[in-house]
Parts: structure tokens; sequence; C-alpha cells
């Protein structure tokens, strides 16, 4: 178990300086100028580029801001300042970090609600009614692209109906800011509840037909069978003998799926307007802010890593078959 | 009162290319204590005769005739609730392979005490005191450091130990055993044959033994059933089987077995393929593989009869008498060669 950890451990650091390595030298390789961001676009003045180069240490070769960029995380935790707006990048990660969360974590609430209720009972009741009309929502979620369905409930929900707001974010602690954004509780409830929607159905779709498909090979293992064999009524035959073995492959498309999300969910935060990490290297990436998409990546990354570990280790805890060695 | 008496059962299968016929006018009873065996090549409707008594079979596309009774109830008209009482408890069944017939999540003890709890008003430390008992019974080593183990950690051989504890922890009167020992080495299925010899003595349980290995069932059975594309086709008491073979197909079983003392490079086998249930042949079932084949046979299907001056012994064959106590006494003067 040790000797695993340290391995995974080992792994993930390595996973990580190839991952921001390959970033930098994507971002040398395009026609980018940061400098010129910094000083206001095409008509910078020579001087403030010249200043702006050297402050941000564009001068000196790739490795070498490479190594500094490194040193100052490892040693300091710190991921620098934006170029186009000196702030802090860690302050920045920290402001839009929530936002995500809050989208991925209920939107998995979400996903998995759905996906548990509709695919077990089109399992069991495989070709009724209601597994043809999940079939058919399966297929919509897969095919509709989330910015389109962010649209059309903006405009139906938010709009025509008024029932939500159209946009925008409040947060869950504290009260409204003076830049006119609401807070608390029940408005970061209220704000997310479109996104959320947006956000899971793709998911909700694909953990439908996953459920149900596991569900319904299990429910052919010979176990099951003994299971009834025994006299078992059928709840518990489900909940004790199917659902168990069934959901052990969705525990650790969860992991993956919340591990990757947390990166940034680009379009849901786009077309409600969240200022969430997706958002974040949007803006990043058009302002040529390497320091802004480094932090993101960094971020999104180590979400993947530890997600990934939680899952490994949930895995051997509930699946008795496996060991970590 | 017999235990258990089956009555022209009959069980098809609605499938994508049709109806399959699994199982086509079976009857049989099983006395207290009694063991019958089911002999069959694979397909033929051995096991699905079982499950049907057990109610186990897919609900969604299974038709059912006929009757089961069980100690005089029909287990096959029988709600649901009543069914699952019996089943575990009176009558239990074993499967054919222990590697996935054990549920991989769960431990041993848990799984065994499940079946006592389902069935019996008593508390977990009691269900669990069983559980070990039974485990010691089936002679798994070292029980108590095992019952906590899950089924991984077990070989085949004491899997399917395993699986005979959970099937006798109820003490139940008939004991369904469906191809115990086809997926275990030799050596294995020979300890768990005695076992269940053993342990039938012990609990006084009567068995069905569902097996295509006639070697089984000389062994173990009191009674024979032998099964061929769903039907019956002969029926007898073990010796009046292996003394007098009524039908080409038990002769062509037993010619098919390996012998020791006779030195033959290949195994007799009986030729062409066990024919699709989805559409039997036209008349009698066993005719394009039968060497003794003859007009009749294509066209009409030949009755469950009784034998000459055996009635107890039933067969499905036109040959005249002559011709099958011909071949009987050959196939015997080659097993007593051999033994003597």
């Amino acid at each position: 178990m040790f000797r695993y950890l340290v391995r995974r451990i080992l792994w993930a650091m390595f996973l990580f300086i190839v991952i921001t390595f390959v970033t930098f030298v994507i971002f040398y390789i395009g026609p980018n100028d940061p400098a010129r961001a910094v000083c206001g676009g095409e008509q910078a003045r020579r001087d403030c580029l010249v200043t702006a180069t050297e402050k941000l240490g564009l001068d000196k070769p790739m490795p070498v801001q490479y190594y500094r960029f490194l040193k100052k995380l490892v040693v300091h935790q710190d991921l620098g300042t934006s170029f186009a707006t000196s702030q802090s990048v860690n302050a920045r990660i920290k402001e839009a970090a929530p936002v995500t969360a809050s989208l991925v974590f209920g939107g998995a609430v979400l996903w998995m609600i759905i996906g548990l209720s509709v695919g077990i009972f089109s399992a069991l009741k495989p070709r009724s009614l209601i597994d043809r009309m999940a079939m058919v929502f399966v297929l919509i979620g897969v095919s509709a692209h989330p910015v389109w369905i962010g649209l059309i409930f903006e405009y139906v929900f938010g709009v025509k109906l008024g029932w939500t707001p159209i946009a925008g974010y409040a947060n869950f602690f504290g009260a409204a800011t003076d830049t006119g954004q609401p807070g608390g509780p029940w408005q970061w409830f209220y704000h997310l509840i479109l996104p959320w929607i947006t956000f899971a159905i793709l998911f909700a779709a694909l953990y439908v037909r996953m459920i149900r498909a596991n569900v319904m090979e299990t429910l052919n293992e010979d176990f099951v069978r003994t299971a009834r064999a025994k006299g078992a009524p059928e709840r518990q035959v489900l909940l004790s003998h199917v659902l168990r073995n069934a959901l052990l492959p969705v525990v650790t498309m969860l992991g993956m799926d919340i591990g990757i999300a947390l990166g940034g969910a680009i379009f849901t935060e786009s077309v409600y307007n969240l200022p969430g990490l997706g958002q974040t290297a949007i803006i990043g990436i058009s302002n040529q802010d390497l320091a802004i998409v480094q932090g993101v990546i960094v971020f999104a990354t180590l979400a993947i890593i530890v997600f990934n570990l939680i899952v490994d280790l949930l895995y051997a805890w509930i699946d008795p078959r496996i060991r970590l060695t | 009162m017999a235990l258990l008496e089956v009555k022209d059962l009959h069980t098809s299968f609605r499938t994508e290319d049709g109806v399959v016929k699994a199982v086509e006018g079976v009857s049989f009873t099983v006395e207290k204590g009694q063991t019958l065996g089911i002999v069959g090549e694979s397909g033929c409707g051995k096991s699905v005769t079982c499950l049907t008594i057990m109610g186990l079979n897919p609900k969604r596309n299974t038709v059912s005739s006929g009757e089961a009774l069980w100690k005089g109830r029909d287990l096959l008209t029988m709600k649901p609730n009543e069914l699952r009482q019996i089943r575990g408890g009176e009558i239990s069944m074993i499967f054919q392979d222990p590697m996935t017939s054990l549920n991989p999540v769960h431990t041993i003890g848990r799984q065994l005490v499940e079946a006592i709890l389902l069935h019996r008003d008593v508390t977990k430390r009691v269900a669990r005191a069983r559980a070990l008992e039974l485990l010691k019974a089936v002679g798994i080593p070292k029980a108590e450091a095992r019952v906590d183990d899950y089924p991984h950690q077990f070989s085949g051989g004491m899997r399917q130990r395993v699986m005979i504890a959970m099937a006798l922890i109820n003490d139940p009167d008939l004991l369904i055993a469906d191809e115990p020992t086809t997926a275990l080495d030799v050596t294995t299925q020979a300890q768990i044959l005695s076992l269940m010899k053993r342990l039938q003595e012990d609990f006084g349980s009567a068995i069905i033994m569902i097996t295509h290995d006639l070697g089984v069932v000389a062994e173990i059975a009191d009674d024979v059933l032998v099964m061929y594309a769903a039907n019956v086709v002969e029926q007898a008491e073990v010796h009046d089987l292996f003394g007098r073979p009524q039908h080409p197909y038990s002769w062509g079983l037993m010619g098919s077995l390996p012998r020791l003392e006779t030195d033959v490079e290949r195994l007799t086998q009986i030729p062409g393929q066990p024919p699709s249930l989805l559409r039997p042949p036209n008349g009698c079932r066993f005719h394009p593989r039968c060497p003794y084949v003859m007009e009749v046979c294509k066209t009409t299907a030949p009755e469950l009869a009784p034998t000459q001056g055996d009635p107890d012994h039933l067969q499905r064959c036109h040959l005249d008498q002559e011709t099958k106590e011909r071949e009987a006494a050959k196939l015997l003067a080659v097993t007593m060669a051999e033994a003597g």
C-alpha cells in the first residue's frame, strides 16, 4: 500500500512536469508576444515592450523560463502573476475554482440521480415505454451541444418564462458584492440551476446507458441466480448482489469524469458567463496570458491526478479482488 | 406421497428466432432420501427442467406448463412469495460453475449467513456459528480463518464445497445439483461426489443430480432419466438402465465411455450433432443419428412406453424387443469382459 502510494506520487510528478512543459512549448511555438498584450496590442510603444519583455523574463531562453516557473511553483507554491492584469494567478485560480467546483459537483449529483434511477429502471424493464423514452433522451443528450442547450434554456426559462437568471454567478458564502453580484446559498443555487442541468445532460445520457448495460449484464451473472436460488427477495437481490457489482465500473468513470471536468467546463461556463476555470482559461488564451493558462492547467492536472488516485483507493476498498501493490 | 412429483412438464422460450421448446413432457418422481440422475448432452433440457421447478427461468420469455407437486403443492402455480420460502429452504440448488456462482464482493461467511437469515429467525451470531459448522462439514480446512475470505481466495473445488455448504445450510429435503463436478478436475470431482454421498447420509436429503457423465450417475443415482432433445428417451432404475439399456441413445452414451482394458485408438462416439430445438427433426428426434434407424422412425415419434416384462423401465423407441435385448446384451458382454 505504502509502496503503491509512493509509486503513484512519483508518476504524478512525472506527469505533471510533462504536461506543464508541453504547455510551455506549445505557447512558444505559436506566434505569441505576451509583452505586446501587456502594452496594449498593435499600438504598443517600443520602450514599454522592452520593459515588459524584461520584466516577464521573456528575453531568457525557453528552458530557463520553464525552470524559473517550476522553481517558483515548487518552492513558493506560486503560479506567478498574470501577464495581462498583473493579478496574482494564485488569487485568480482561488476565485475561479469554487465556481467550477460548484458547477461540476452539483452537476455530478444531478447526472448520478438521473443515471441511476433511469438506468436501473431501464435495465429492469428493457424495451418498456420508459426504456424507449430513456433511449430518446440519451440520443438527444449525446447529440445536442451544451452551448446550444444552454442558449435554448436561457431563452426559454430565463427570458421567456423568467423563472431563472439568464446568466451569472452568486457566491455561496457572503452577501452580495458591490459589483452587483448577489450572494448567499439560495442565490448560488438559483443561479446554478440551468448550468447544472445543461452540464449534466451529456453525462446523464452517457451514464444512463452505461448503468443500464452494467445492470443488465450483472443480472445475468451466475451469482445472481444463486441469490435467487437461496430464496432472496428481488429487492435484496438487486441491492445486495446486482448493484454492488454493477456499479463498480461506474465509480471509476465518475471519479475520472469529475477530475477532467474540474479543469473547466468551458462550454457551460461560457454560455452562462460563470467566472470559473474554463472561462479563465479562454480569457487567458485570447490575451496570450501564459501565466493564467499555465495556472489553470496546473490546477486541472492536479485535480485529475488527485481524483484518479481517489478512484484507485476507493476501488480497492469496494472491490475485494483488487489489491494495490 | 412422493416428495416431488413432476407431471408432463413443458417449458419453452420465446427467442428472436422463434420458440425453443426446451422441455417437452417430462415426468418423474423423487422420493425422500432418494437420488435421481438426469443424463444427457448439453442443451437437451436437463438444466431447464430443474430451473423450471425452482422458478428460476427468466420470466420475460418463458412459458411453462404441467405440474411440479412439492409435498402436494404445485410449485409452478405458487405465488412468488411462497416459492421463495421453499427455494433455498426446503429445496436448494448447486450450480455448474463454482467460479461464477458466488458473489465476488461479499465474504463467504456473509453469503452463508444470508442464506440462513432468509429462512430462519435467528441472530447473526447463531447464523455465523451454523455457517462455520457447515464449512467444517464440507471439509474446508481452517474454516474459522477462511469464513471471512472472499470467493476469489478459494480454489474451484473449495468454492464448490462452499456452494454445497450453502445449499445444505437449511437442511433441505431436496438438493438439486446441476453438473456440480463438470467444472472441476477429476480428483476434485471424486472428492465432491463422495462428499455429497456422505452428506446425503448425514442430512437425509433427496438429490436430483444433473450430469452428462454416466460414471457419476452409476456412482450416486437410484433412478435415472436419460434426456435427448427436450424428451425423456429412457427412464429406469440405475441397475436396470446399466443392466439392460433399451434405447440406442443410451447405448451410444455407454459405448462412448472410455474403457481401461480395451486398447482402442479412439473412443467411439455418437455421430452427428444434437438437433436444434427450434426445428427438431420429424418422427423420432434421435433418428438422424441412430444406427438402427427404420422408415417408421422418420415419420412417427415413438411414445415413452414401458418395456416388456418391466413396467417401471420406460423407453421411447420403435425397435423390436428382440433387437434391443440383443444389443443390450452385447454392450453388457463388453462391460462384463472388462470386469471379469
